[in-house]
C-alpha cells in the first residue's frame, strides 16, 4: 500500500508539467496561472498563421528526418558487426561508440562548434546540426538495433547464402526484412531525440533556427507564451505516438524472428 | 561407387587453435557419411569447410572432381540443413521451400509443382501456405530438408539435425532420413555427436578427436573393432581390464585378471600385437550372467552383483570379480523365465575371447 502511494506520487511528479501543457494550451487567457478562465482553440489557431513557426518547423522535421536516416544506417552498420563479427578490441570500440550516451551535452555542443567554425572554418547550417545530431543519435540506434540483430539467427544468412543468393541479397532478402521493425524503431526514436533537441541546435544553428530554438525565442514575449504551450502539446503528443509506435514494432519484429523480449528502452 | 568429395591434407587454425589436423578423406557417390565426435572435435568446422561457409589453412577440397578453393557457398553444389534450421520466419512454408529457386528461371507454375514435389517428399504435402514461424520442432526439420533438396545438389551437408527434438521424434526422424537418403539417393553428411544416431544411419562414419579423424570404418567394424580406446570408450560402453598378453605366431596369449587364460588373433589388436602390459575391452552385450539351463560357455568366471540397472527390455547389472579393479558391466535381455538377481547375488559370468579386442 505504502509502495502504491509512493509510485503514484513520484508518477504525478513526473508527469505533473506534462499534463499543464493541454490545459493551459486550451485557456483561454493570456497569463499562465490558475484559475483557468474558458475554453478556447484560439492558440492552435494561432499556430497555423506563424510563417516564422512554420519555417523552423520545416527545418526541425527536415534534420530530423536526416539525423534519423544517417544514425540508423551507422547504427545497422555497428549492430550487425557486434553481433556477426568478432574483432580484437570490439568491447572497447563498441563501448567508445556508445560514449555519447553519456556525454553532456553542452560539451558537445560547444567542443563541436570550436571544431566547425575554428578548426574546419564550416558555415552553420542546417547540415552542422545533423552532423552533431548524428553523433548524439547513433548510440541509441545502436542500442536499438543491437536487440534486433542479436535475436537474429546467424544461420538464416547463411541458409540464404547456401540455397544461391550472394551476399548482398541474402541480406536484403531474409537480415533486412527480420531487422526492418527495428530500423524503423531506430528512426523513430532518432526523429524523436532530433526534433526536439535544443542545446545543440542552439549553438550551432545557422541563419534559419529550428523550431526548439524558435521556442525559446518566443518565450521572451508573455503574450506568445500560450501558444508555446499549443504547440508542446502537439509535440507532446506526437513523441508519444512515435514512441509507441517504436516500441510496437520493435516487439513485433522480436517475436516475427521468434526470439525473447529481453527488454528494450521503454 | 564414384568418389564425390575428397579432402586432401586440409588443415584450419583459428589463430593459434588447431581445429582441423591434416583431414584426408573421400565420400562417395550417394553414401551416408556421419562425422561423429565430441564437441568441439571439429566435425562441424569440417563441415561449414566442405560447404564453403570456412575456409581452408592450407590442402584441398575437392567436389565432383572440381577445387573449392574459390567457390563460395552459394556456387557450390552442396546445400546444407542447419543445427537451428534457419527457417525463413517472414516467409510461408511454400516461400521457404521455395527460396533456392530464385535464379532458377522456372516459370511459377514449375516452381509450384517443385515445392509440392518436395513437401510431399518430405510428409508435409498441404503445408506450403502456413507460416513458417508457428510450425514445430519436427515440422521446421521437414522444411529445412525440403529447402534443401529441391535444388537436387550433389550433397546434402546436416549439421546436428535431430539434436532439436525429442527422443521419440529424433527415432522416428532418423528412419526417415535414411529412407529419404535411399529415395533421392544424394550424398548425405550428418554431423553428430551421438553414436547411437551415428550407427544407426550412416554408411561409413568417421570418428573425430581433437580437429583429427580417429578412425574411420563402417558401423560394425567401428562397434566391434574400434582402433583406439578412445574410439572405443566413445562408441557405445566398453568394459576395459588392465591384463598381460605374450605373442604368439598367429597372434598372443593373454592373461585376463579375473576370467582367465586364452589365445586371440592378431586381428583383434587394432593397433598391433603388444606383449606385457595391455588394456582389455569387452562390451556389456559379450558377457553373459549364467543362469541354470544355459548351455555350457566357452569361459566363465565367478562373480558377485553390485548394481542392477533395469531398463524394461534389458537389464544392465555391473559385477565384482575378484583380481578386477573396477566393476564389469553386464548387459542382458530380460527374456521369458529370466529372473532379474539382486544386488549382492553371486553368479557366475560367461565371457567369449572372440569378442575382446586388446590395446
Amino acid at each position: 500500500m505504502k509502495l502504491r502511494i509512493y509510485a503514484l506520487a513520484y508518477l504525478l511528479f513526473l508527469y505533473a508539467p506534462i499534463i499543464l501543457l493541454p490545459l493551459f494550451a486550451f485557456n483561454d487567457g493570456t497569463i499562465i496561472a490558475f484559475p483557468l478562465s474558458g475554453f478556447t482553440t484560439n492558440w492552435f489557431a494561432e499556430l497555423t498563421e506563424n510563417k516564422a513557426l512554420h519555417a523552423a518547423v520545416r527545418n526541425s522535421l527536415f534534420i530530423a528526418l536526416m539525423t534519423a536516416i544517417f544514425s540508423t544506417l551507422l547504427g545497422m552498420c555497428a549492430a550487425r558487426a557486434g553481433a556477426m563479427a568478432n574483432f580484437p578490441g570490439k568491447r572497447g570500440i563498441i563501448g567508445f561508440v556508445m560514449l555519447p550516451l553519456v556525454l553532456p551535452e553542452i560539451i558537445v555542443a560547444v567542443s563541436l562548434l570550436v571544431i566547425l567554425r575554428q578548426v574546419l572554418g564550416v558555415n552553420l547550417s542546417n547540415w552542422t546540426i545533423i552532423a552533431a545530431h548524428v553523433l548524439i543519435c547513433t548510440p541509441f540506434c545502436i542500442a536499438i538495433l543491437n536487440g534486433a540483430f542479436q535475436n537474429l539467427d546467424p544461420s538464416m544468412e547463411e541458409a540464404a547464402l547456401d540455397l544461391g543468393e550472394s551476399r548482398w541479397s541474402a541480406f536484403r532478402l531474409v537480415t533486412l526484412p527480420l531487422v526492418m521493425p527495428g530500423i524503423i524503431s531506430s528512426m523513430l526514436i532518432a526523429f524523436t531525440i532530433s526534433l526536439d533537441e535544443f542545446i545543440i541546435a542552439f549553438f550551432l544553428t545557422g541563419t534559419n533556427p529550428t523550431m526548439p530554438v524558435y521556442i525559446w525565442g518566443l518565450l521572451r514575449f508573455p503574450a506568445s507564451l500560450p501558444v508555446v504551450m499549443a504547440l508542446g502539446t502537439l509535440l507532446v503528443a506526437l513523441s508519444i505516438i512515435l514512441l509507441t509506435i517504436a516500441e510496437l514494432l520493435r516487439r513485433r519484429g522480436i517475436k516475427r524472428a521468434g526470439g525473447t523480449d529481453k527488454g528494450g528502452f521503454l | 561407387m564414384s568418389e564425390l568429395i575428397k579432402l586432401t591434407g586440409v588443415q584450419k587454425y583459428y589463430g593459434d587453435y588447431h581445429a582441423l589436423r591434416d583431414i584426408n578423406l573421400t565420400i562417395d557417390q550417394g553414401e551416408f557419411f556421419s562425422l561423429l565426435g565430441p564437441s568441439g572435435c571439429g566435425k562441424t568446422t569440417l563441415l561449414r569447410t566442405i560447404a564453403g561457409f570456412e575456409g581452408v589453412s592450407s590442402g584441398t577440397v575437392m567436389i565432383a572432381g572440381r577445387d573449392m578453393a574459390d567457390v563460395p557457398p552459394n556456387l557450390r553444389p552442396t546445400n546444407m540443413v542447419f543445427q537451428s534450421y534457419a527457417i525463413f520466419p517472414h516467409l510461408s512454408v511454400a516461400e521457404n521451400v521455395a527460396f533456392g529457386l530464385r535464379k532458377s528461371g522456372m516459370s511459377k507454375a514449375d516452381k509450384a509443382t517443385a515445392v509440392d514435389e518436395a513437401l510431399t517428399m518430405v510428409g508435409l504435402a498441404g503445408y506450403g501456405a502456413r507460416a513458417a514461424h508457428a510450425l514445430s520442432g519436427g515440422q521446421r526439420q521437414r522444411v529445412a530438408l525440403a529447402r534443401a533438396l529441391i535444388l537436387k545438389p550433389k550433397v546434402l551437408l546436416l549439421d546436428e539435425p535431430l539434436s532439436a527434438l525429442d527422443k521419440k521424434m529424433r527415432e522416428h526422424m532418423q528412419v526417415e532420413l535414411i529412407r529419404l537418403q535411399r529415395a533421392v539417393g544424394i550424398t548425405f553428411i550428418l554431423v553428430t555427436h551421438d553414436q547411437e544416431e551415428a550407427l544407426v544411419m550412416s554408411d561409413r562414419i568417421a570418428v573425430m578427436f581433437e580437429g583429427e579423424i580417429g578412425q574411420l570404418a563402417d558401423p560394425e567394424t567401428l562397434y566391434r573393432r574400434p582402433n583406439s580406446r578412445r574410439v572405443a570408450e566413445f562408441i557405445g560402453k566398453m568394459n576395459f581390464i588392465n591384463g598381460t598378453a605374450s605373442a604368439t605366431d598367429e597372434g598372443a596369449k593373454v592373461l585376463v585378471p579375473g576370467l582367465g587364460k586364452c589365445t586371440i588373433p592378431a586381428e583383434q589388436f587394432p593397433q598391433g600385437v603388444t606383449t606385457g602390459e595391455v588394456a582389455i575391452g569387452i562390451r556389456p552385450e559379450t558377457l553373459a550372467i549364467l543362469f541354470e539351463g544355459d548351455k555350457a560357455p566357452r569361459h566363465e568366471a565367478e562373480a558377485v552383483v553390485d548394481e542392477v540397472v533395469y531398463y524394461g527390455d534389458m537389464t544392465y547389472y555391473d559385477v565384482r570379480v575378484s583380481e578386477v579393479e573396477k566393476p564389469l558391466t553386464i548387459a542382458m535381455k530380460n527374456l521369458i523365465g529370466r529372473p532379474v538377481l539382486d544386488v549382492g547375488a553371486k553368479t557366475r559370468i560367461a565371457w567369449d575371447e572372440r569378442s575382446l579386442v586388446v590395446f
